[in-house]
């Protein structure tokens, strides 16, 4: 049965899609309304592609690098240096060590201390970058040799800052799901809404339909065609508008950081052509639903 | 063909029709009289489905109406064609169009059936007004076009309610023609009226049987008519 509909509603019915009358305040509504939906789900869309690429590119970059901390009596911060170095690069899975130079230490301090921060005369500690192998390493027998040559080496993995992070980022794309799934939700029920009006609106037009001895199938057909037809075209040009309103964003720049990424990337520009078709089957569902149950009150 | 059976109908919280027994034999012809109000509207959506009895059984070719399903209902309509009062077009589409809708809802393609339609349009008089839309057409060529749409599907029974009631004695004489021909074709034939002067005209060319409502009852009306 469904199915019959299906075919019927692509093939279409010249004369099916003409006895409803052409205009109507309901199905200008559909039309705006899914525009609307439409619109918003785009910025939905892009916000939950644009956080899962950021729990991704977070999760990736910081899983490679770690960094170890030496903080050591001024007279020892050579030695444990020089000692942990050594360990790390005789350890399994690490790819890369290196000891930060006290420019690029200040640089890192410069944001919170200004740029003329003598670190020569602080305790600052000494920090060495450590990027890994692609099979990583064993941080905790790490821990262990660091802990027996240089006493003051400290290893952070990044895990207790990362994790946060991804779960937020997680959290965000979650809810950029929910949200494209409450716009389908209002947008059939917006629709289930104008079905039923339009086919109170349209009573005379259905006890004519029945008179000369309509089945209900083809009677909500006529409906279901032309909502399915008006919610395709009006979310076709909420897509439009949407992806346009992606694309005149911001491009990415560090300075604006998470907000300027949010659009779509490469073959990620083809998941919003999705929208209309998605809206018009939840179009079709909402209105077949819709009719069929009204013609079944109607006497 | 239809047959009603000790029907009873209620409208409004009291009974407007009561036992009636009524069997409609193929290519019988049939007025129904009565003053307005006594129920002669009910009694033909009784013969076609729309209503259903309160009581009692309406059989529509051979099957109980209360064992039929929405569809049954509809496909048993398509062989029932049924002239309003107010015809029922749908105003938004020409003439034409609205001639061919029984043959669209049953799934057969109206362009296949032009030959039919233009036949039927000039049958009615109306072939010079087929791209008319209803609101355009007169009282009497609405009817006209209400009698080629019911007869389109070419049903079994005509069923006709008030079909004269917006028309001059003129219009009214040659709807009846129209309905005796479709008699004379083998439709059986039922039409609800207060007009008696039709009913006189058409004993003369029709063996009609006459029913009377009176009193919520069916009567056959004697020679007072």
């Amino acid at each position: 049965m469904v199915l019959i509909t299906l075919r019927a509603l692509i093939a279409g019915d010249p004369q099916a899609d003409r006895v409803v009358p052409p205009t109507g305040f309901t199905v200008r509504l559909t039309m705006f309304t899914a525009g609307a939906m439409a619109f918003l789900a785009v910025f939905a869309l892009a916000l939950s592609l644009a956080t899962g690429r950021l729990a991704d590119r977070w999760s990736e970059a910081l899983a490679r690098t770690a960094t170890v901390r030496i903080s050591a009596p001024e007279g020892q911060m050579q030695t444990q240096t020089e000692a942990a170095l050594q360990v790390l690069r005789t350890t399994p899975g690490i790819g890369e060590v290196r000891a930060l130079s006290d420019a690029e230490q200040r640089a890192l301090l410069a944001p919170w201390f200004g740029p003329d921060l003598p670190v020569d005369t602080l305790p600052v500690p000494q920090l060495i970058e450590v990027a890994e192998t692609g099979d990583g390493y064993d941080a905790e027998g790490l821990r262990l040799r660091l802990s027996a040559e240089a006493p003051g080496a400290v290893l952070d993995d990044h895990t207790r800052w990362r994790r946060p992070l991804v779960q937020a980022a997680d959290r965000l794309r979650m809810l950029g799901l929910v949200s494209i799934g409450l716009i389908g939700l209002t947008t059939a029920a917006m629709i289930t809404l104008s079905a039923n009006a339009a086919l109170a609106a349209n009573a005379g037009v259905v006890r004519v339909l029945r008179l000369v001895g309509a089945r209900d199938v083809y009677i909500a057909r006529a409906f279901v065609r032309r909502f399915t037809g008006r919610t395709l075209q009006g979310a076709a040009a909420g897509t439009a508008l949407g992806m346009l309103a992606i694309a005149l964003l911001p491009g990415v720049s560090t300075a604006g950081g998470f907000l300027t990424g949010l659009g779509f990337h490469g073959w990620h520009w083809l998941w919003p052509l999705i929208i209309p078709i998605v809206a018009a089957g939840v179009a079709f569902w909402a209105t077949r639903m819709a009719a069929l149950r009204m013609l079944r009150e109607i006497t | 063909m239809i047959e009603l059976q000790n029907v009873t109908h209620s409208y409004g919280g009291g009974e407007l029709l009561s036992d009636i027994t009524l069997r409609l034999q193929p290519g019988s012809f049939h007025f129904l009289t009565g003053p307005s109000g006594a129920g002669k509207s009910t009694l033909l959506k009784l013969c076609y489905g729309e209503l259903r009895p309160a009581a009692g059984n309406v059989q529509l070719f051979g099957r109980d109406l209360g064992d039929m399903d929405r569809d049954a209902i509809a496909h048993a309509r398509r062989r029932i064609g049924v002239v309003h009062q107010d015809c029922q077009f749908l105003d938004h589409l020409p003439l034409r169009d609205n001639l061919a809708l029984p043959l669209a809802v049953s799934d057969r393609d109206p362009a296949a059936e032009q030959g039919n339609l233009d036949e039927l349009l000039s049958w009615v008089g109306l072939s010079a007004r087929a791209g008319a839309r209803p609101p355009e057409l007169s009282g009497g060529e609405r009817q006209r076009a209400a009698l080629a749409r019911a007869v389109i599907m070419a049903p079994d029974v005509v069923l006709a309610d008030e079909p004269t009631g917006n028309v001059d004695w003129d219009m009214s004489q040659r709807l009846l023609t129209l309905l005796v021909e479709l008699n004379r074709m083998g439709k059986t034939i039922l039409i609800a009226t207060h007009d008696l002067a039709l009913i006189r005209a058409a004993k003369s060319q029709v063996a009609a049987r006459v029913l009377r409502i009176k009193d919520r009852q069916l009567q056959l009306a004697g020679a007072d008519l």
